[in-house]
């Protein structure tokens, strides 16, 4: 029965996606693709619709693919059960912590986890920022070669330490032959 | 015993829909916007609750924006709040994708609609920023605080630069453990003093 499939389908998205929205959209296409509720090209197209329509990207997916394959009823089916493992969890934890959040030690560990937990907003933000404006830079592994650079840095810097330590030049021969092994160690990561 | 909870189930129905009526972008402009109306508007939490939801969210699998209304629900009004705040917050995303889908194909491609969203996602970024600094601004800023922050900022820049796989979870876990250390040593320094 469909209600079934979806539910099943979307608790187990909603049990193991972490890291929010984006991480759900891989599973979902998957499933989506596997049961054949969309075509590959159809699916871009809905990613974008969701992206651009307020709410959560999970959500607005599980809503938009119940309803196609279920009605109503199916987009209720799916919308919660992407939520529910999530719930279930949080109010969990949520209870736990009430219960020892005044002990020292939870205190030490929930003051440390504060400024990671400010550290990714931050990063986030300013992520966007940069991309927002520069778009390219998302792309930087593509156009920047990371390992030509490390390996300049390197080739760099060897002679300099081995002239301020030996006083000699150090040799083109042996530079060449560090860079071969320097990339064959690298490109071939 | 009945419990008295300052902020009643009805409140956090108009405020969460509200959230989730006008938050384009994710999660962690529904972040912002809690941070907003909960932290600065109504100073019903604060920014240390806040941060503590970040994590909360972080930690558990879902999208965060669902997370951090369960969490923050939760913290307002227990068990109901909880389940307020969530299908608040979801209730207009659902009733609009509810009825997109009725005219599926029509409503693929709409390029004016994408045009404003370019521009929406630039003000996502901004309020993201300003919730950031808002929240950093609240916090104790002790040496541990900083070099977690620091650690965490550096690494997650990399990670987005060089588009690593990397599970935020860990930047959780790292906080944690750093906490737990200084919590740790400062309670042997506390003992050693006696």
């Amino acid at each position: 029965m469909i209600y079934l499939l979806l539910f099943w389908t979307f608790f187990k998205i909603g049990l193991l996606a972490f890291g929010g929205g984006y991480a759900m959209i891989a599973p979902i296409q998957d499933a989506v693709l596997q049961y054949g509720w969309m075509d590959a090209d159809t699916f871009s197209k809905f990613l974008g619709v969701c992206e651009s329509t307020p709410g959560p990207i999970a959500i607005n997916m599980a809503t938009f693919i119940g309803s196609t394959q279920g009605g109503i009823l199916g987009a209720l089916t799916a919308t919660i059960a992407v939520v529910l493992p999530a719930f279930t969890i949080i109010f969990l934890l949520c209870t736990v912590l009430k219960k020892v959040q005044e002990k020292p030690l939870v205190k030490s560990v929930l003051a440390g986890i504060r400024p990671a937990a400010l550290g990714m907003i931050v990063v986030t933000g300013i992520w966007m920022m940069i991309t927002c404006g520069f778009p390219i830079i998302e792309k930087a592994t593509e156009w920047i070669d990371w390992k030509a650079i490390v390996i300049m840095a390197i080739l760099f810097i060897i002679p300099v330490m081995y002239q301020k330590e030996t006083g000699k030049k150090f040799s083109a021969i042996s530079l060449i032959g560090i860079s071969a092994v320097l990339g064959m160690g690298l490109y071939t990561w | 015993m009945k419990k008295e909870y300052s902020v009643s189930l009805k409140d956090l129905f108009f405020i969460f829909f509200k959230i989730g009526l006008f938050t384009f972008g994710g999660g962690y402009a529904m972040m912002a916007m809690m941070q907003q109306e909960f932290v600065e508007k109504r100073k019903w939490i604060s920014a240390e609750d806040m941060l503590d939801i970040v994590a909360i969210s972080e930690s558990t699998p879902g999208p965060v924006a669902v997370n951090s209304a369960t969490s923050l629900g939760y913290q307002m009004h227990g068990f109901w709040g909880a389940v307020v705040a969530t299908v608040s917050e979801i209730l207009p995303a659902f009733s609009i994708m509810y009825v997109l889908s009725l005219f599926l194909n029509e409503v693929m491609d709409v390029p004016i609609i994408k045009a404003a969203f370019n521009g929406i996602q630039c003000a996502v970024a901004v309020l993201i920023l300003r919730a950031g600094f808002s929240l950093w601004k609240s916090i104790k800023k002790d040496v541990s605080s900083l070099f977690i922050f620091a650690v965490v900022s550096a690494v997650l820049l990399l990670v987005h630069i060089f588009q690593w796989n990397f599970s935020s979870l860990l930047c959780i876990i790292f906080g944690a453990l750093v906490g737990l250390c200084v919590g740790l040593f400062s309670k042997e320094d506390k003992e050693e003093t006696k």
